[in-house]
This record gives structure tokens, sequence and C-alpha cells, in this order.
């Protein structure tokens, strides 16, 4: 294997394995500063120790993704060194807004939080961990305006053998990455409410604790409801972006060979690509595709035959991943769903079926997250930048095959060690439940 | 003054406030093991820099987005370049983070034997790769038009070998001065006397590093060009010499000018070169080939001077509210959230 196909491997892997413990960050922080502020609001001891159980596991989940968001801040001019000469201008910007902007604030009032109980009044200790809450979320518009400028380039300009930035305002406002912000997040706000359902359905079934974990529960249930709802709508709109800006992205997902007018949306199809089309498609929806693509049934949607092979992405990963992730947003929706209901209706216990469900449920909204990121980032091939500046030719030249293999093997060493005591960890403490409440509280 | 040397100087900040902040929770690790008897005091090692050392590694992620932002070629660089030494730094960091995070995660003594040997070995090597890394940042790196010439082992030169020493020591000193004001009783004293016996370590190390600076760099061209400039080198020394004969915070924060003060007269020597080549100055990366483009510095200036005045003043309260040193004797309710 060549230094490129290495670098990509490793970007991905290492991306990859970051992405294991953001979604929880963000979603689980929201969740654990909801449980603190009824605490403060209502006085009940139950919301503390929900606050403190939950808020272990967030911090075990939490230590995980700090330390391996430093290998991403480097790994740029580590191995994309061409890359990062040719767009630093514009791209580095977002990149260094964002540690200003929200790591320092993320990681120093994790610090007030963890070591602040004695020390801070109630509200201002809760509103530590709203801090660290919208600091994520923060970190994750910054992060993804770069990473929606490499899908969308705006804002710039070729000039001293570069892409320059001209306009910030563009790179800020470029609706293709507010649609990404909006779809990244509130899937990883459902995956932090499944975590929560599925750890709280084990002990409910059990009758375990049951009102501490009832009441998880209950709030998790209605926010991964509510971000379900989000995550299908900004998925939706995810899709025109990809429709209007990158055909050749869509082409794949969709498995759309020919360019057509008022093309059908076939439930059932399978991609044959030597054979540039598809081997088998039924259950057309008349239409279905122009009006989900460009919210128009008449429109032409650009087939894949109209790009040269090498201008193509993989189809396969591509079509496969983002149909896999379509229904697992789908099924995940329909339990967050349900789960709401039933909890509101307070019948969690009498409903095991539901409790296994949620349970079960847990990796997929991991699975789905997993499989979105290789949607986004296969289906921009052969592009690094899209149109802009093709994958080849933004790896580092100075590196030799040894260097880069010798990396990746030491990253899938340790980062595999770190992930298995990491679940160890959380496996255990989910497990074991909240800290008996102390007696005569 | 052009933006790019605005940036100059910013980048310069980042990485020396970086080692400041950084070099105490680095040194605490490394003496860790030496000065920490018992669970109760190795705890309040790591409990002391508990809620800091995230935020002060904040720092490096700003320089190193900084750098990619102010000057892309020079990030392109350095990173590619120094490609194997930055691994092992990010292997050493991630060790340290994920020791200080996990080790309280589970009562077994084997496991927090086990973290604690992590957050040792990350913290040395975290320390002597810094200051290998940037020995050879100032004694310049093999770059010519095709590129970079060096490898693993041609950073480990005498001066490279030396600066490491010297970073070690200076954050030993840091840290133990640290330990000394943040945690109570015998583990406090234990780090009073480590200071000073690091002390006297140090200094043969300063002053070599000092003299073999005029032999291995060009870093002085500058200040004899601009003798006014020796007031930071000075400045050094007066530091080095504070943080003996002052004592508490005083001393701590004579450390941390000395550390300051190290970089910034690496950087200071350094300008308008960010990366000096050994090979031939024409292939130097400079400010003039490797800044960004004026308009993004001046949004990169925007941003940094509303923000980072703004990061400071909440640091600066977190450090005031977790004031409180830990004492060993006394477990904490902070403990129960870990």
């Amino acid at each position: 294997m060549d230094v490129l196909t290495l670098s990509r491997l490793q970007f991905a892997a290492t991306a990859c394995f970051h992405f294991l413990f953001v979604p929880l960050t963000l979603g689980l922080s929201i969740l654990v500063a909801i449980m603190e502020t009824r605490f403060v609001k209502t006085g009940d001891a139950l919301y503390l120790r929900m606050t403190k159980f939950w808020g272990k596991l967030f911090l075990i989940n939490f230590a995980l993704g700090v330390v391996t968001g430093i290998t991403l801040e480097f790994q740029f001019g580590m191995n994309w060194a061409a890359f990062s000469k040719y767009v630093g201008d514009i791209f580095g910007a977002p990149l260094a807004i964002e540690a200003t902007l929200a790591f320092f604030l993320e990681s120093t009032f994790i610090g007030l939080w963890i070591f602040g109980w004695d020390k801070l009044s109630a509200r201002a200790h809760a509103a530590t961990i709203w801090v660290v809450a919208i600091a994520s979320s923060l970190s994750a518009v910054w992060i993804l305006l770069a990473n929606g400028w490499m899908q969308r380039p705006v804002g710039f300009v070729l000039r001293n053998g570069r892409a320059e930035m001209v306009d910030f305002g563009a790179l800020v406002s470029n609706i293709y990455s507010w649609a990404k912000f909006l779809h990244t997040a509130s899937s990883a706000y459902l995956l932090g409410a499944f975590f929560v359902m599925a750890i709280s359905a084990w002990h409910i079934a059990r009758r375990s604790e049951l009102e501490f974990f009832k009441r998880s529960f209950k709030i998790a249930a209605a926010f991964g409801f509510h971000a379900a709802v989000l995550t299908l709508a900004s998925g939706a709109f995810s899709a025109i972006m990809v429709a209007k800006y990158q055909p050749t992205k869509l082409a794949a997902m969709e498995g759309v060979w020919t360019t057509r007018k008022a093309a059908p949306y076939y439930l059932l199809a399978w991609p044959a690509p030597s054979q540039e089309r598809n081997s088998f498609q039924a259950w057309g929806v008349p239409r279905g595709l122009s009006l989900l693509a460009h919210h128009d049934p008449d429109s032409e949607v650009t087939g894949l035959k109209d790009f040269p092979r090498d201008m193509r992405p993989p189809v396969m990963a591509t079509f496969l991943s983002f149909k896999g992730m379509v229904l697992l947003g789908m099924l995940l929706t329909l339990v967050a769903f349900l789960a709401w209901l039933v909890s509101r209706k307070d019948l969690l216990e009498s409903n095991p079926a539901l409790l296994r469900a949620a349970l079960y449920c847990l990796p997929l909204p991991y699975l789905a997250i997993q499989l979105g990121w290789i949607v986004s980032e296969v289906g921009r091939q052969p592009w690094i930048v899209y149109g802009l500046l093709k994958t080849s030719d933004g790896v580092s030249k100075s590196l030799s095959t040894g260097q880069v293999l010798a990396s990746l093997a030491g990253f899938t060493l340790y980062y595999g060690t770190l992930a298995a005591v990491d679940f160890y960890l959380l496996y255990k403490n989910a497990r074991q439940g909240p800290s008996p409440a102390p007696q005569g509280a | 003054m052009n933006f790019a040397i605005i940036w100059f100087i910013l980048w310069g900040v980042l990485w020396t406030v970086y080692f400041v902040l950084d070099g105490f929770d680095l040194g605490a690790g490394m003496l860790q093991p030496f000065i920490a008897r018992g669970e109760s005091e190795r705890h309040a090692v790591a409990a002391s820099i508990g809620p800091f050392w995230n935020g002060n590694e904040v720092w490096l992620l700003t320089a190193g987005g900084a750098t990619f932002a102010a000057f892309p070629t020079a990030y392109a660089v350095m990173f590619s370049s120094l490609y194997s030494a930055l691994l092992l730094v990010l292997f050493a960091l991630i060790a340290r983070g994920v020791a200080l995070e996990l080790r309280n995660k589970e009562p077994g003594a084997a496991w927090r034997r086990a973290w604690d040997s992590a957050f040792f070995t990350g913290s040395a090597a975290a320390a002597l790769l810094f200051g290998v890394a940037f020995g050879n940042i100032f004694s310049g790196l093999p770059l010519d038009a095709a590129g970079y010439h060096g490898s693993l082992l041609g950073l480990l030169n005498p001066y490279g070998l030396l600066t490491g020493v010297l970073f070690v020591l200076l954050f030993l000193v840091h840290g133990a001065l640290w330990l000394a004001i943040k945690t109570a009783g015998a583990l406090s004293s234990r780090a009073a006397v480590a200071a000073k016996g690091l002390w006297l370590a140090l200094v043969p190390v300063a002053v070599a590093f000092l003299a073999a600076t005029a032999y291995a760099t060009k870093l002085y061209d500058n200040y004899l060009a601009h003798p006014a400039l020796f007031l930071v080198p000075l400045l050094a020394v007066a530091g080095l010499l504070g943080s003996r004969l002052a004592s508490g915070l005083k001393a701590f924060l004579c450390s941390g000018l000395t550390i300051a003060m190290v970089t910034a007269t690496g950087i200071i020597g350094l300008f308008p070169n960010l990366l000096p080549s050994s090979l031939d100055p024409a292939y130097s990366v400079t400010i003039a080939n490797a800044a960004s483009s004026p308009y993004t510095l001046k949004i990169m200036t925007v941003v940094a001077l509303c923000f980072v005045p703004v990061v400071i003043c909440y640091q600066l309260w977190s450090y005031r509210v977790l004031r409180q040193a830990v004492d060993p004797s006394r477990p904490s309710a902070q403990d129960e959230a870990y």
C-alpha cells in the first residue's frame, strides 16, 4: 500500500474512533445539565443522584473524546501537508476559532464542574455543566463549518497558488455546513438519549432503582424523540444540499446512473457499478427522487454516467452506507416515539418488549452515525475539497510508506486498547447502577 | 506593523503560554512516583492538576490551530517533517490525559498503579520530546527544495537532547513548586525540598543551553542586532534566581517566568523564520513565505483580540475558585464525581 492509501486509512480510523465518543459527549452533556437543573429547581435529591450517576458515565466517555481530538488537530499537517498548504488560508481559520471559542470553555468548565461541587453555589454549579454542553455543540458548529467548506467550498479565490479566503461571512453562513451541523448535532442528541434509555431499560426490567431509572428514561425519551424528528428533518434538508452542490455524491447515494427528469424513488435497488446500472430496482415511487432532491417533482436528477469514471465516488460504499443510515434512522425514530409515549403514560414496567427494544437499539445510533460519516467522506471522493483539490493531491510528500504504516499500526493498537478499557468502565458502571442513597436523606 | 508580524508574536505567545501552563502539569506527572508516598498522596498529585490540565492543553491545540490558520506552510512543514516525533508526543499526551481522567474510576490498587505509570511516562516523554523538537527548530531543520531530509534519530543530536533535558528540568522545578503550594502536609514540604534540589541540577543545564545556543544556532543574531532584546534572556535568569530565593506562590510565578522567557528567547531569535533550514536559508520557512493572506490574518487577529482575553479571565477565575490546596489526609467531596 502507498502513503496515500495508508494516510486515508489512518485518517478514517482516527476520525471514526474519535467520533465514537463525541456524539455521546454532545448528547449526554445536555441530559446531565437538564437533570442538575431539575435538582436545583426542585431540591429533589433523586435528581442529584441522577446527575452524579450519569455524570460519571459522561466523564468516562468524555476523557476519550478529548484525548483523541488532539490527534485530529495535528493530522492535517502530518499526513495532508499539501492540502494544508493549499487551503490553510481559509480552512485553518475555523479550526483555530473552534479551539479559541469552544475548547477553552469546555475544558475549563468541565474542571469546575468535577471539582467545584463544594466550591460553587448549586446554581453556579449547574451553570458550569450547561457551559460544557453549549461549548460542545459550539465546537461542532466550527468543525462542521470546516468540513462543510470541504464539501462546498465558498468565500475564496485561487491566488498565489492556493485558495485564499476573501469572504469570511460566506464561510460562516455556508448553508451546507449548517445543514450538516443540524444533522450531526441532532443525531448526537439522539444517541445520548438512547444511551440513557438503554441503560435505564435494563435496570427497569430488573426492578432495580425503579424510580431513579424511570425518571431518567422519561427525560431521555422526550429529548430523544424530539432529537429524532430533528434528525430526520435535517437529514432530508442535507440531501437537498447534496443534490444541489455534490451531484456525484447524491447519484451514488441513490444509485442513479442516467440523468433524467421526474426521477422515481426506488424503495429497493442494488447497484452494479461495473455495468453502470442497477442490477435490480423495484417499488419506484413516481417522481419521488426529484421531489426529495430538489423539492420539485419534475426536476432533473443527474446520473453518474454524466461524469467520467475517475470523477465518481466508490458507489457501493456510498450507496449501502446511505441506505443503512436511513433505515436505522427510521427505526430509531419509531422506537424513540414509542418510548416517549409509553414513558409519558408511566407504563414502562408493563412493557418488557419496549424495554428490550430500547436496550438492543443502543449500538444502532453509533452505527448510523459512523455510516453517515462514510456517506459524507467516501461520497466526496475523489475530492478532498469538492471540485477544487483531489485527495491524491493533498497528501504529504515527505512521508515514507514505512512511517505511515508504523503510525497506523500504532494508532490501531493504542486506540484498540483504550477502547477496550473505556468500554469495560462504561459497562461496569452502567450495570452497577447509582451509589445507594445516603441514609436519612 | 503588518499582520504577519503580529501573528508571529501571537504564535510565540501561544507556545509560551502553553509551556508555562502545561509545564507544571507535566512536571507534577514526572514527580509523582518520586515524591508521593501511598495512594492518598499519589491521588493528591493527580487531583492538584485534575481541574486544570485539560484547559492548559487547549493552549497547545490553539497554538496548533493558529499555526494552521496564520502560517499554513509552517503548519504543513513542521508536522509532516517531524511526523514520527509528533506522533510520539501525541501518544504521550493521550496517555497522560487518559491516566488522569481514568485512574480514579476504579478502586483497585493495580488499576491505579498502572495509570500512574502511564501518567509518569506520558508526562516525561512529552516534556522531553517538546524540548527536542524545539531544540531542533532553533538550530534548523534539514530542509531544501525537495523537502525534509531528517529522521527521528537525527533529531536526537546533542543540542536537541540538551534542549530536551532543559525542558524536563524546567518543568520539574515548575511542577515541584506547584505541588508545594497546591498540596498540603508532608507532600507539600517534600515538593518544596525537591524544587531546591532540582534547581541545582537546572542551573548548569540552563547555562550550558545558553552557551551552546551561540554555537549550534543563529538565535543570537537578532540580539546582537538589537541589544535591548537581551532583556528577555536576562529576565529568564532573573526568574531562575527568583524561583530559588522566593518561596510559595512567588517562587512558582518565577519558575513560570523562566519558562516563558526561555521560550521567548528562542522564538525571538528565530524571527523572521518559523522553521529555519540548516541546509540553505533560501529554504527556511519564514513569515514571508508561510503567512496566510492579510485578509485571513486580519479576521484571525480580531478573533484573538476579542476572545483570548475572555479565555484568560475565566481560566484565572477557575484557578481562583479552586485555589484550595489538596490535602492528602482529607478525602474531599469531589472524589465522589470520580
